[in-house]
């Protein structure tokens, strides 16, 4: 499949976390969940993600804890394996090759070296739709090798489904549903940890609970029923005292086992609920939903953490888009938001509502649903159209134009347009120029408008009105195009292309190549702007040369998608050929590719797009230069989002994930990675310095003094300000190392000042950090004594937060925040310092100033810097 | 199938009236049901659910109770009486006043030496069974507010008595009341009002299971007079609890008209300590209160406002699919209610308070099968006779020429000549009625209307000539056997000569009327005989039963005919088999001498003898696809059992002899819609 050594495609993440039920550990701080072809590993408590479990080759469809072992997880793969792990340090312990793909995993206490998988009959190769699957125990052989093939199955049950609620253990018996063809088939099934008592869910909603089941026929059954649709997932709590169930109304139900008719709810829980997980000491539930989320539920009142996975709705009618602000990708989310998305991250963000409707949870209605978005080349601005089509009545339109709104950091609603055209959008792009903000959109009612933002000299302010309407012998305009510098636009009308200059709107000329509709159009950039590419249906790849108007050149090729990089002149197209598809990237100019995949993916890639680097990388290769500026993303049929890499840049990811490997059992909390990553920075720059200075103080006292900080219990640390001062003094080795430590805090700083994200974890995770975080960061921008004492007012606030217990109801995090309560205020110092350090100019005022503020501060921390302001 | 003018009656507004009790003897499976109007009803659950007997009401008898004792039926009501009932005639044999004001419950020990009722006043009062009559024994301790309901201790020894807010047990020998148990008030509004425990289950183990209106059904330990387990199980009332022989399941049926099982199960398999009473299964077949429950051997039988009895089998009984797994309502009386003067097609309704003559419509039109025609004469009421006295109606006849009616009570019998000259009828009582006439169980007109038949005690009939001054006895036809079982069924033939009888002990007795004697007893078959009917040319009697086996006897013979040998040997579809409603009337197409019309409650059916009987793999209902198959192909498909289901929920189906076709029809929507309103439900979506 790989063609070039260097250039790999790889699954960058987005993949779904709700395919199978996930796994609390027992100490409930880890929740682990099989998502695409690894097993990712979040803390519970500050919903992070904290490594994940790589080594499969294929989807992992189950994952369960060892019963003999706490602390490891057995991973079940359609690749044919089972693997142990050590999921605390990410350690692959053993794999065990049983040769057929697998479908879903089960243990028991009773058995031990016993794992119950489900696998496809003996005749699985026969691909029909109506496999039969069967239920087989395997010995897991003891072995000292790492792989070990367990090939002995005994089939314990023939024809049971391969869906993994349909399957369960009980205290003596397992029991495992089967496909029934009335109304009330069993969707799901669950065993009572203690009693005889099994509890199966129906596709009609009801739940039945039988009872005195044996060989004799004496069963007997009880019926709940609340739900109105099929019930999902069953789960019983530990101790048996109560059953969760949950479906598409998106409301956990929790039944207490023995008075049935009390039941309490969890409602609005966001979509359709697909999994429930109740971790092993009852005291944590997660339930998983469609929306790809899993919500961790404390004692089945309150929702303490939303683990946001890739939306991946019904489809993806707005294209893959970037927002040039946070760089994050843009697309449909939950219905009726749009999803903003970090790929460097793989998190979601947050969410857009643009509908503003309530959504009914029910199947089979006609909702809104957003089918395009777009946005300028400043993020200033984002259009989105959102349509709703019942059968047999009219189409339902608008066209929405958000402002982003510096001061909530959020896009707010500025004009609402309802039936902007008679009918469908079919494209929708913003003018590049950065003169005028103009919004074109054609539609399949023969038109395109450009919509212009009106000034309004009364209003501060403005809203949008349309500009121009304009069309082409009444032909269905299919696809629209801007040049790099927002000159030109063009329109394709079917098989005619027509170049209008948006200052007069004046039809400046057509070019045709029949035939065939046009179906792509796409500007090259930078040095190549003068070529307009377009594809069209009859397999041709078009080159048009804007100055003489004429054709330059022509490919037969099946273009499904064409994609230019903002960056760089280089563009992608996507063809689609004999069920696969093939990426050719190359330059408008040159008819030679600069790269080529052939067999990509199978099916047809509908969604691509190229997003800026954070850092370019410098490679100098040939094939993989047009990797350095962005990089490219596109969505597979089935929805997996993929990357391109080329490998010196996933060596370089590995090796700053090894950095962050976290070395013992600590609760992993931003602080400690910080600190942990901090510290490798301090090792990395001695060895660098290679000793020069021979009288720095040796390291290990200072790792000591952090350790000491890490390990102890806060209630017998001495005072903050105590520790601070030896802290810091172990940190900060000489005066002359001044500009290091300053250095260091720069880190600290641009970390916290460049990546939001962080902010927004610790915001979620530490409020009265976050707060203090979050005025640290707007802050910077801030100048002169407003900064200073804004930023002293809000260190005093976050003290008497602290000293006034405030944070107790956060027992869980702060556990470990108030070990390292006393980094917290020399992260919070050394922030400040290089704040101070990059916004102030050395002027008399500000050095006024800043000994004001410092002395501040050393009264704070008891801690002397000897800082020189220049 | 044949062509007919069909008169479609919808206009009997026939309504039956609620189920207040219910009593199953497991003896004799028998079950003895109360109705509001105060008519028990006797169910036989060996024969298909048949019900055998109807002792009919009286307006002052109200029962709330019903209680067998060995082969003795007893009920106490409101009227403060405790009465017995003489099943072999049909009418209650003695009541006796129990001085406690009205009665709510009547229950028997286990020996069936002693009966206990509660009374309004607060009295538990014991009587003591004796041969032919019952005596009062004594009071247990006098409580204060009313006893709703009791139970006995299996041993005797105690009796557990439901009340207004609390349940007392009584210790029997001395009299006492040994536990109080306080029984929790509703939640809300209704915390103001009493709860009423209306039923209570002493079981052997001591426990007791109470149901309220509050809405619970509660397990008490009755030694320590401890709550063990309490479950909500309505926001409205349980009015009926019924425990199984064995003790592991009680049932519960509620206002909400849905009856729930509790079981007794142990958490574990394999082990047996720790048994606890839970809550299974609900079953919702009643949309009214359920006021009477039995939990017998293999089924949960439940009746209550909506008037209908339900036979709901418990399936885990049951190794495979059968007839007797399918659940069962019965909505109609198993006899008929309606007479029919073919001759000028008038039709005779029998309410229990009244009766009704209506006059059939008239159609000149002719149309295609399946339209409606116009009417040229409206059916019209010619008549509304209320009958005189307290007791119900319990048969009624119309002579087929229209001019004799005649119906009875317990009490007494009633005959009147009717003269009807188009527009104007007139009724005349016949005054001097023969002294042996005093009750009558059947009635019947010969064809010729010449004779009166009435079914007396003993399974006699009294043969009676009709002239147009006066009437007269002749002869009472006595059978053989000497069986004292009431005669539910009677016919003759149209030629006047042969009189047929069949009573509750299956037995069928063909009398010679010309000769007045009996001529033969037809075989005895094991099932009940539902329907039967003489046929005109031949004479011969068919015969059908409540297992719905079809038998035809050629009279003079004894023997059974051809068809029916061939039908015996060959067996019944088990379509007809499966069927649920016995086949309650019988007659003959008198123009093709090979058809006879049956009809229960959901189709009505000619069988033609001269075609080929069904086998077991062919199609049973097969009219629709004669319809669509061409002419050529259509004897072959051709079978006896010609099957009609487009009327439904039939009380009478009969050939008039101008071979018009009357259909009487009782929708049981419209039965239903007039139903008081159920209780308030909240329901999904509303």
């Amino acid at each position: 499949m790989v063609e070039h050594a260097e250039i790999r495609m790889v699954h960058r993440g987005g993949s779904k976390i709700n395919f199978r039920e996930p796994v609390i550990t027992n100490d409930s701080r880890f929740l682990l969940c099989a998502a695409g072809e690894s097993v990712n590993v979040y803390s519970t408590s500050t919903e992070e993600y904290v490594h994940d479990l790589q080594g499969h080759t294929d989807l992992v469809t189950g994952v369960v804890l060892n019963p003999s072992n706490h602390l490891q997880v057995y991973s079940c793969s359609a690749d044919g394996t089972v693997r142990l792990w050590d999921f605390t340090d990410a350690i692959l312990i053993k794999t065990f090759i049983i040769g057929y793909p697998i479908y879903s995993i089960y243990v028991s206490e009773k058995h031990g070296g016993v794992v119950f998988l489900v696998v496809p009959m003996a005749d699985y190769k026969s691909s029909g739709k109506n496999k039969l699957f069967q239920l087989v125990a395997v010995h897991l052989p003891h072995s000292g090798d790492q792989e070990v093939e367990a090939r002995e199955l005994s089939a314990v049950l023939c024809d049971v489904s391969p869906h993994a609620g349909a399957a369960s253990f009980g205290r003596e018996v397992c029991v495992s549903g089967m496909k029934k063809g009335a109304k009330n088939a069993f969707t799901c099934v669950s065993c009572h940890p203690k009693e005889d008592c099994i509890a199966t869910g129906h596709e009609d909603g009801k739940i039945r609970m039988w009872r005195n089941f044996n060989q004799k026929k004496e069963y007997t059954y009880s019926t709940l029923h609340w739900h109105h649709g099929a019930v999902n997932t069953l789960c019983f709590t530990p101790e048996g005292t109560n059953l969760l169930s949950g479906g598409i109304e998106s409301v956990l139900v929790h039944w207490h086992y023995t008075q049935e008719n009390q039941k309490d709810f969890l409602p609005r829980l966001g979509a359709a609920i697909t999994h429930i997980a109740v971790s092993p000491d009852g005291s944590l539930f997660s339930t998983s939903h469609s929306d790809n989320k899993i919500t961790i539920i404390q004692s089945c009142v309150k929702v303490s953490a939303v683990i946001q996975g890739l939306v991946k709705g019904d489809g993806v009618w707005t294209n893959l888009i970037i927002d040039p602000r946070s760089k994050a990708l843009v697309l449909n989310g939950k219905p009726g938001h749009l999803q903003f998305y970090s790929l460097h991250r793989d998190k979601q963000l947050y969410n857009l509502e643009i509908v503003q409707q309530e959504y009914i949870h029910e199947e089979g209605l006609d909702q809104f649903e957003v089918v395009n978005a777009a946005f300028d080349a400043r993020g200033n601005w984002l259009a989105t159209v959102e349509e709703r089509r019942k059968k047999g009545a009219e189409l339902e339109i608008t066209l929405k134009l958000w402002a982003y709104d510096e001061l909530t950091q959020s896009f707010v609603l500025n004009t609402t347009v309802t039936a902007p055209h008679e009918d469908q959008i079919t494209a929708m792009f913003f003018s590049p120029s950065p003169e005028t903000t103009m919004l074109v959109t054609t539609s399949l009612d023969g038109h395109f408008k450009a919509w212009l933002l009106a000034d309004h000299s009364d209003a501060n302010e403005g809203f949008w009105a349309c500009d121009f309407v304009g069309g082409y012998h009444l032909l269905k305009p299919g696809c629209c195009s801007f040049s790099a510098d927002g000159s030109l636009l063009s329109v394709g009308f079917q098989e005619v292309v027509t170049v209008w200059s948006p200052a007069s709107w004046e039809l400046l000329t057509t070019l045709s190549q029949p035939p065939g509709a046009i179906r792509d159009l796409c500007f090259g950039r930078l040095s190549c702007s003068k070529y307009l590419l377009g594809a069209s249906t009859k397999n041709q790849l078009c080159c048009w040369n804007l100055l003489t108007c004429s054709l330059e050149w022509s490919t037969p090729m099946d273009v499904s998608l064409l994609q230019a990089d903002p960056l760089s002149e280089n563009m992608a197209a996507f063809c689609s050929q004999s069920g696969s598809s093939d990426l050719f990237v190359f330059k408008p100019s040159e008819p030679r590719p600069l790269y080529s995949q052939k067999a990509l993916c199978t099916g047809k890639v509908q969604h691509a797009v190229f997003a800026p680097r954070d850092q370019m990388l410098e490679s100098c290769e040939e094939r993989t230069q047009w990797l350095n500026r962005s990089q490219l993303y596109f969505f597979t049929q089935h929805m997996d989002l993929l990357t391109f890499s080329t490998k010196t840049e996933e060596d370089r990811l590995l090796a700053s994930s090894k950095q962050l490997m976290v070395d013992d059992s600590v609760a992993v909390t931003p602080f400690y990675l910080l600190l942990g990553k901090h510290r490798g920075q301090q090792l990395e720059k001695q060895e660098a310095l290679t000793n020069p200075m021979a009288e720095r103080t040796q390291l290990p006292q200072g790792s000591i003094a952090i350790k000491e900080l890490l390990h102890t219990p806060a209630h017998v640390l001495p005072s903050a300000s105590f520790l601070c001062a030896m802290f810091v003094r172990s940190l900060l080795i000489s005066s002359s190392s001044t500009i290091y430590s300053v250095l260091c805090c720069s880190t600290f700083g641009s970390e916290y000042s460049l990546d939001s994200s962080w902010v927004l974890r610790y915001m979620l995770g530490t409020p009265v950090f976050g707060e203090f975080l979050q005025i640290l960061s707007s802050s910077v921008r801030l100048d002169g004594e407003r900064c200073c004492t804004a930023i002293f007012r809000s260190l005093q606030r976050c003290l008497i937060r602290f000293k006034s217990g405030l944070w107790l109801r956060h027992s869980r995090t702060f556990r470990d925040l108030s070990r390292s309560q006393s980094c917290v205020f020399l992260a919070v110092c050394l922030g400040l310092l290089s704040c101070c350090k990059v916004t102030l100019r050395p002027s008399l005022r500000s050095w006024a100033l800043w000994s004001r503020f410092s002395s501040r501060i050393s009264v704070l921390c008891s801690v002397h810097l000897s800082f020189d302001p220049d | 199938m044949g062509e007919f003018k069909v008169h479609r009656v919808r206009f009997f507004d026939y309504m039956p009236t609620a189920i207040r009790a219910m009593a199953f003897n497991a003896h004799t499976e028998r079950l003895a049901l109360a109705r509001m109007d105060g008519s028990v009803e006797i169910f036989n659950f060996t024969d298909h659910y048949f019900q055998e007997k109807v002792i009919p009401g009286k307006d002052s008898r109200s029962i709330e109770s019903l209680c067998w004792v060995g082969g003795r039926l007893f009920s106490a009501g409101l009227n403060g009486e405790i009465a017995e009932y003489d099943l072999e005639n049909l009418r209650p044999k003695y009541s006796l006043e129990a001085y406690g004001g009205p009665i709510w419950t009547i229950i028997s020990n286990t020996q069936g030496t002693q009966l206990a009722i509660g009374c309004e006043d607060g009295t538990v009062k014991l009587f003591e069974v004796l041969e032919e009559h019952i005596q009062f024994e004594r009071n247990l301790d006098r409580q204060k507010g009313r006893i709703i309901s009791l139970s006995w201790h299996p041993s005797g020894t105690h009796i557990a008595a439901g009340m207004m807010d609390m349940i007392r047990v009584f210790d029997v020998p001395t009299g006492h009341a040994v536990q109080r148990l306080l029984v929790d008030r509703g939640f809300g509004g209704s915390k103001s009002r009493e709860t009423v425990v209306w039923s209570v289950a002493f079981l052997s183990d001591h426990t007791v299971v109470s149901g309220d209106s509050a809405g619970k059904v509660q397990v008490w330990d009755g030694h320590t007079g401890t709550l063990v387990k309490t479950h909500l199980v309505t926001k409205w009332d349980v009015l009926a609890l019924s425990v199984s022989k064995d003790e592991s399941s009680v049932v519960a049926g509620t206002s909400e008209g849905t009856v729930i099982q509790f079981q007794f199960i142990a958490p574990t398999l394999h082990q047996q300590q720790g048994k606890e009473w839970v809550r299974t299964r609900t079953f919702k077949n009643h949309t009214h209160d359920v006021r009477a429950l039995a939990e017998i051997e293999t089924a949960i039988v439940s009746g209550g406002m909506d008037t209908h009895l339900v036979v709901r089998p418990l399936l885990e009984k049951f190794d495979e699919k059968s007839h007797a797994s399918g659940l069962r309502k019965i909505h109609f009386p198993h006899r008929n209610l309606v007479s029919c003067a073919k001759k000028v097609g008038l039709l005779l309704f029998q309410f229990p308070g009244q009766l009704e003559l209506w006059r059939l419509g008239d159609s000149d039109g002719h149309g295609k099968p399946g339209d409606r025609l116009p009417l040229e004469r409206m059916p019209e009421k010619l008549l509304l006779l209320k009958r005189k006295g307290e007791d119900h109606i319990c048969c009624s006849a119309l002579s087929s020429c229209g001019g004799w009616l005649a119906y009875s009570t317990v009490s007494c019998v009633r005959i009147y000549r009717l003269q009807t000259d188009n527009n104007n009828i007139s009724i005349t009582k016949v005054s001097k009625l023969p002294k042996a006439l005093h009750s009558a169980h059947q009635l019947c007109f010969s064809s010729d209307s010449s004779k009166m038949f009435a079914a007396s005690s003993q399974s006699s009939v009294l043969v009676i000539a009709l002239t147009q001054s006066e009437c007269k006895y002749v002869h009472t036809l006595k059978p053989k056997s000497g069986s004292r079982q009431p005669i539910h069924l009677m016919t003759t033939s149209v030629d006047g000569k042969w009189l047929a009888a069949a009573n509750s002990d299956c037995e069928i007795h063909v009398y010679n009327l010309q000769k007045l004697k009996l001529h033969c007893i037809v075989p005895v078959y094991g099932s009940c005989p539902s329907a039967m009917g003489i046929h005109p040319t031949t004479n011969n009697l068919t015969v059908v039963h409540a297992d719905q086996q079809v038998n035809t006897i050629i009279s003079q013979l004894y023997l059974l005919q051809d068809w029916s040998r061939k039908l015996q040997k060959q067996g019944l579809h088990n379509v007809w088999l499966d069927r649920d409603t016995p086949v309650t009337h019988v007659t003959f197409n008198s123009k093709n001498p090979n058809q006879v019309v049956l009809h229960d409650m959901h189709m009505f059916c000619i069988i033609d003898q001269s075609l080929p009987l069904p086998d077991q793999k062919t199609q049973f209902y097969n009219q629709m696809t004669l319809r669509s198959l061409s002419e050529q192909e259509r004897p072959s498909h051709l079978h006896a059992f010609k099957i009609c289901k487009t009327f439904q929920d039939l009380l009478c189906v009969s050939l008039l002899d101008d071979q018009s076709l009357v259909v009487v029809e009782r929708p049981l929507l419209a039965i239903t819609s007039q139903l008081p309103a159920p209780v308030r439900q909240k329901k999904f979506a509303t």
